[in-house]
This record gives C-alpha cells, sequence and structure tokens, in this order.
C-alpha cells in the first residue's frame, strides 16, 4: 500500500526523521491559508499523487509570495500530471502540500528496502540525490553505497556512519545523518514498510540533515496490525475495479487489453495473461480468485470483469485442487444469468469434479465454448474477439 | 527414491484443529501419509477423529506444543496451516523442537516476520519449504500439502515451482504424457522464503531416482537467474523451464507477494535470458511445459527411462 508524500513525512517524524514543515491543502484557499501560517519567504506548492516523477511534470512549484502561492495552487489542482510512473493516462491532483522552502546546499539519496538474495532489510545510500536510483544503479553502480541489516540487532550505528562517509556527507553532519538513518530503519521495522525511500535527503545551509521527499510502500501483509496506516489509504488514487475487489478478497489488477481473464492461482493467472499474449490477444486484467472461492466470490469476480468497457470476451482457466470445478462451473453460470452474457466466454476447466463442471456448463444453456486446454482456450478466445 | 518426503515420513500438523488443517490432514491420510498428530496450543489432550474415504476411523492426538508432539509420535516433519498473524511463530517453535523438515503452506506472512525466522534459523538443521506454498509430494508415498494427490503419477521426474497452480499444470501435463515424477516441490510465492531453487535442484541433483527436472519460475527477484547459473555449473541432469510474468506491468504485485517488478529488475525476458544461456530450455507458454521435457528427454535418450503408464 502506497501513501502520500505529506503522510510518509508526518510518519517519519514521529520516529525523529527531520522533514520540513509543511500542510496538507485540499483547496487554493487552504493552500494560501497554510503558506501564511507558514510564514517563512519562499513555500514550495507540491502536488500529491502516488507517483514520482511530479516535479519534470509541472506539479511541483516555488513560490516566493502568496500570491504565487494563490497562482500555482490554482494551477496544480485538478491538473491531470503524466509522469513516468502514472501511465499515458496520468493523475488528477486533488491535494497538495505546502510546505516551508529550504536552502538546499547539496542533494543525497537514503533508502530502506528489503533485499530478498538475503532475506534482509538493506539501506542503500548515494550521493547522486533527485535523480532515481534506478537510473543511478544502471549508469554509475559504484556510486551506491549498501548496508545489510542484521534483524537481531537492528541498523547499528557503524554502519550508517560508514554510509555517511561513503557519500560524502560534511563531516560535521555525519551524526546527524547517522541519526536520520537509524530513524529510518526504525520506522520501516515499526511500520512494516516495503520501501522507504527518501529521494532527495538534503544537507541545507542552516546545517540540517532533512528529508525533502519521502516514498514509503507498505507490505500488505502486515496491514492487520498497523491500524494507523490502513487509514491513510487513498481510495482515489486506486483502480475502482481493483478496490472493488478487495473487497471480496479477490487479487485484482487492471490491465489495459480486451481479454477478461478469470484463473485461481498467482501464477497460472500470470501464465494466462502471457499465454493470450502470445496467441496474439491482449489481456484485460490479472484474476486470481484463490484457492478457497465460493461460488458468491467467483460471481463477484464476474461482475468486475464485465464493468470494464475494453473486455470484449472473457477466458475462465481453471485448475481445480482445492478449488471444485463444479463450484466455478455454478459461479460462472449463476454471474452469467445474473448480469447477461453479452461477450463471448472460454471456459477451460481441469482438476477435481472436472466431468460434473463441464456438465454443467453444456446444460447451462449459456453459450459457453469449452476449451481442452489452456493454449486451446487462449487461440478460442483471441479468435472469438479479433 | 524421492526428495524431502517418503513413505517412512512421519507428519503432525500445526494448526490441525482448524477447518483447513482438518480438511488438509485428512487429504494427506487419504493419500497415504503418515500423519500421526496435531498441534494446537489449548487443545493438548484431546483427539481429532478424522473419517477417510474409504470409510475407516483415524484418530490423531492433539499436542499443547510442537515438542510434546515431537516426542509423543517420532513426528520428523510438521506441515503448518495456522492463520498469517501466528504462523512465524509456528515455524519458530517447530525449528525449535528440531523436526528435519517444515513445510509452511500459510499465505499472507509479513514479510518482516519471514526475515526473523530465516535468521533464527541460521544454523539450525531444519528445512523450511514456503511459506505461501503448495507444499510437497512424493507420488505414492506421502503428500504434505494441498495440492490434488490424484493427478500425480510416481517416476522420475523433478517439479520445483514458485506457484502452485501452475505446479499442478506441469504435473498433469507429465502424467497425461505418461511421465511420472519423483518429488513435486513448492517453495512458494513469498520474497523471503525457506527453500529456494538451488536448494531443491540440488536435491534432484543427488536423488539417484530422478533423470531430469521441470523448474517453473516467474517475475520479481533473482532467483531464477541464481538458479540457472548453478545448473549450468552443477547439474548433472537435463533442467528445462517456465517463466510466468512475461506481459505483468512493472511495479504491481501480481497475487503473488514476491511477484513484483521493482526498479526495472525481476522481468521474465531477463529471466528467460539467463536460462537459455544457461542450457535449460525454456517452454515458450504454460501449455508447453510438458512437451518441452519430453523433447529434451528425447534428445537425451531418457525418455523411455522416464516413461511410466499413462493415467
Amino acid at each position: 500500500m502506497n501513501i502520500h508524500e505529506y503522510q510518509g513525512k508526518a510518519l517519519l517524524k514521529q520516529y525523529g526523521v527531520v522533514v520540513p514543515e509543511g500542510k496538507v491543502a485540499f483547496t487554493v484557499d487552504e493552500a494560501v491559508a497554510a503558506a501564511e501560517e507558514l510564514g517563512t519567504k519562499v513555500v514550495v506548492v507540491k502536488a500529491q499523487i502516488h507517483a514520482g516523477g511530479r516535479g519534470k511534470a509541472g506539479g511541483v512549484k516555488v513560490a516566493k509570495s502568496l500570491d504565487e502561492v494563490r497562482a500555482y495552487a490554482g494551477e496544480i489542482l485538478g491538473k491531470v500530471l503524466v509522469t513516468h510512473q502514472t501511465g499515458p493516462e496520468g493523475k488528477e491532483v486533488k491535494r497538495l502540500l505546502i510546505e516551508q522552502g529550504c536552502d538546499i546546499k547539496k542533494e543525497y539519496y537514503i533508502g530502506a528496502v528489503l533485499d530478498r538474495g538475503t532475506g534482509r532489510v538493506v539501506i542503500m545510500a548515494s550521493e547522486e540525490g533527485g535523480t532515481e536510483i534506478e537510473e543511478v544503479a544502471e549508469h554509475s553502480p559504484e556510486k551506491i553505497f549498501k548496508e545489510i541489516v542484521d534483524p537481531a540487532v537492528g541498523l547499528q550505528v557503524f554502519q550508517a556512519r560508514k554510509l555517511a562517509y561513503a557519500i560524502n556527507i560534511p563531516t560535521e553532519l555525519v551524526n546527524k545523518a547517522v541519526k536520520f538513518m537509524i530513524s529510518l530503519y526504525t520506522a520501516f521495522v515499526e511500520k512494516d514498510c516495503s520501501i522507504a525511500e527518501i529521494n532527495p535527503l538534503v544537507v541545507t545551509g542552516d546545517g540540517e540533515v532533512m528529508a525533502l521527499d519521502a516514498k514509503l510502500n507498505f507490505d500488505s501483509n502486515a496491514l492487520y496490525r498497523h491500524k494507523d496506516i490502513v487509514a491513510l489509504r487513498d481510495l482515489e488514487e486506486e483502480d475502482a475495479k481493483e478496490i472493488e475487489a478487495s473487497k471480496y478478497d479477490l487479487s485484482y489488477i487492471a490491465l489495459d487489453g480486451n481479454i477478461g481473464c478469470m484463473v485461481n492461482g498467482a501464477g497460472l493467472a500470470m501464465a494466462t495473461m502471457d499465454i493470450i499474449k502470445y496467441y496474439g490477444g491482449d489481456p484485460a486484467n490479472f484474476l486470481d480468485v484463490g484457492g478457497g472461492a465460493t461460488k458468491e466470490k467467483v460471481t463477484e469476480a464476474f461482475k468486475i470483469i464485465l464493468s470494464d468497457e475494453n473486455v470484449k470476451g472473457i477466458f475462465v482457466n481453471i485448475f481445480g485442487g482445492i478449488m471444485r470445478c463444479d463450484v466455478i462451473a455454478d459461479g460462472v453460470i449463476s454471474a452469467a444469468k445474473e448480469i447477461g452474457l453479452d461477450r463471448p466466454l472460454v471456459v477451460r476447466l481441469e482438476g477435481t469434479n472436472v466431468d460434473l463442471g463441464k456438465k454443467m456448463l453444456n446444460e447451462s444453456g449459456l453459450n459457453i465454448v469449452a476449451a481442452d486446454s489452456m493454449s486451446d482456450g487462449a487461440q478460442k478466445i483471441v479468435a472469438l474477439v479479433k | 527414491m524421492s526428495i524431502l518426503v517418503n513413505k517412512d515420513t512421519k507428519v503432525i500438523t500445526q494448526g490441525i484443529t482448524g477447518a483447513t488443517g482438518l480438511f488438509h490432514a485428512k487429504g494427506a491420510l487419504d493419500y497415504g501419509t503418515q500423519m500421526v498428530g496435531g498441534v494446537t496450543p489449548g487443545k493438548g489432550g484431546t483427539n481429532v477423529d478424522i473419517t477417510l474415504e474409504n470409510g475407516s476411523t483415524v484418530s490423531l492426538p492433539v499436542f499443547n506444543t510442537v515438542e510434546q508432539a515431537v516426542k509423543a509420535t517420532g513426528a520428523t516433519a510438521s506441515v503448518i496451516y495456522v492463520p498469517p498473524a501466528f504462523a512465524a511463530d509456528s515455524i519458530l517453535e517447530a525449528v525449535d523442537a528440531g523436526l528435519d523438515l517444515v513445510i509452511c503452506i500459510t499465505e499472507g506472512i509479513p514479510v518482516l516476520d519471514m526475515v526473523k525466522v530465516k535468521r533464527y534459523m541460521e544454523g539450525s538443521k531444519t528445512t523450511l519449504i514456503g511459506p505461501n506454498c503448495p507444499g510437497v509430494i512424493t507420488p505414492d508415498e506421502c503428500k504434505i500439502g494441498i495440492m490434488p494427490g490424484y493427478i500425480h503419477t510416481k517416476g522420475h521426474v523433478g517439479v520445483v515451482s514458485r506457484s502452485g497452480t501452475l505446479t499442478y499444470e506441469a504435473v498433469h501435463q507429465l502424467t497425461t504424457r505418461g511421465i511420472g515424477q519423483s518429488s513435486a516441490v513448492g517453495i512458494g510465492g513469498d520474497p523471503v522464503k525457506g527453500s529456494e531453487f538451488i536448494d531443491i535442484l540440488s536435491r534432484f541433483n543427488d536423488d539417484p531416482d530422478t533423470y531430469a527436472v521441470i523448474m517453473i519460475g516467474e517475475i520479481g527477484g533473482t532467483a531464477e537467474e541464481e538458479a540457472a547459473e548453478w545448473v549450468k555449473a552443477n547439474m548433472k541432469k537435463p533442467v528445462v523451464g517456465f517463466i510466468g510474468g512475461a506481459t505483468a506491468p512493472p511495479g504491481k504485485r501480481m497475487g503473488h507477494a514476491g511477484a513484483i517488478i521493482s526498479g526495472g529488475k525481476g522481468t521474465a525476458a531477463e529471466k528467460i535470458a539467463t536460462l537459455e544461456a544457461c542450457g535449460i530450455k525454456v517452454a515458450p507458454t504454460p501449455s508447453d511445459m510438458g512437451s518441452t521435457l519430453v523433447s529434451v528427454l528425447e534428445e537425451q535418450g531418457l525418455l523411455e527411462k522416464c516413461k511410466t503408464v499413462a493415467k
């Protein structure tokens, strides 16, 4: 789960990470009031969307007067920002962060991520702040320094100090940078983050080590123990169909093709998308109905797929293990009858109670095309939507 | 021969009194697995009576702790069906009790819990499979997990996979082609897990009854690439592969917690290229896993040796 920059900064502040003073604003008037309250000569007006690259897209402006704040807030609020992370359709800005300007001496990068290879949290640091870390990794990997954290003892002061020296933090500020990193690591672990990225971390003219941006991402498996984080979820930043799916514990991801997919198991669901593409089609979604799906769950899954106007046909691909084929058939039939099936449907069933499931589909009176294998089904649905 | 489990493996179920634990304990017993007991704190001293498909009833003792269960039953393996919030603790308890093998089926364990589990397990003798996996099966001998047993046939091809349903798909494609399996292992879809591809490949390499292996990977991380390099350097048997997620968009978690392309790393294209460079033939579609293996067995003159009776 993602949260906004202003929320991330507020959270990190609780752990002792230094951040600029700032306030969230939903309207132009709120933005001006926030700037007035901050009272600094320069304030920054920052678009709050769940995507990076806002600056380049015109979503971050430096204002030197309240009039400028008003002008910039009016310009950015409601604007659709297209960045490399939003996709071509972009994202509409509905919130702003009004923040005190600061005297930046130099920008750095600090990030905490999970390293799958070692199964541990890794702190990464670089002198190349402000640039995306992936770009740095590609062009000058020698400028990225890493410390692997032993979960038994946590991030140690000497490790943070090594990183601070490696990225040439001014000597007199090394202790502040160390405190910054330890605080960031503590927040990461206590709040079950999956990514905590500060880009840029800045050193200011008045000797502060500060997070100028904050990107926090949380492990959705751990949200049950963080009600405070769940409360920060911004549903407007998420796909409506994905939200609907999550209510029924369905794993759904919207894509931009025209063949709706309903599959059991994440691996098979991914492979189903792949095989559709292999035969020249375009999947409209990833959808895993899970191992213990009920008739109701299958019906809801169907409704979600059909609510996507781009969907020209549906491919149901089930390998029933725990999931019985007759349960799937029952769900498909009742959903099709309830919603009215107006698009081609190809069903491939295999596994437990497969014969019963096939019989139910055949006798349903619905226009369902049966497939013998995954490739047979994929080829049939691709032909039907052409 | 086989890997990890066989007809002599004695198993306990952690979380046996829950609906899922009970359902799959029955499935294991129906298959012929030596399920010898269960653990549910607070229910120690009771028994669960399970009526099998053949009409007979098995009464399994329930214990409060894994340690007690191991002492009383002589179990060497455990399977965990405990809810995600408590599953990491269950793994640690099983490791502490000195079991050889712990298989954690539970999906949804917080990643940082698994980071601690992995640290705790350093230097222990326990092998952990999972979490978020279908389990391990040695056909006709022992089934520990949630896979449908009847699709398997005893034989000589090893299967190792990050995905449950793709494992079934591969096994089914083998069985219907008359090719049996030595063991099938689901290592799970989480980013931090007990066993990686290399751990399982190395066991298949050492198993005289395994003649070839299917390895099924997916987007996210670099475990497939590391495994491919390992295969190139060490594997004495042919390996074929499949990688799921060629069409997955970057930055999105595709169902499995570990199936995510982050920072441009972990794409299917990268993995497929590395596998092929290391001599692993990759099936072009998930429907071709079985046929790809057959073609490799033919090339290497192993097909007849791997043929069992088609179901």
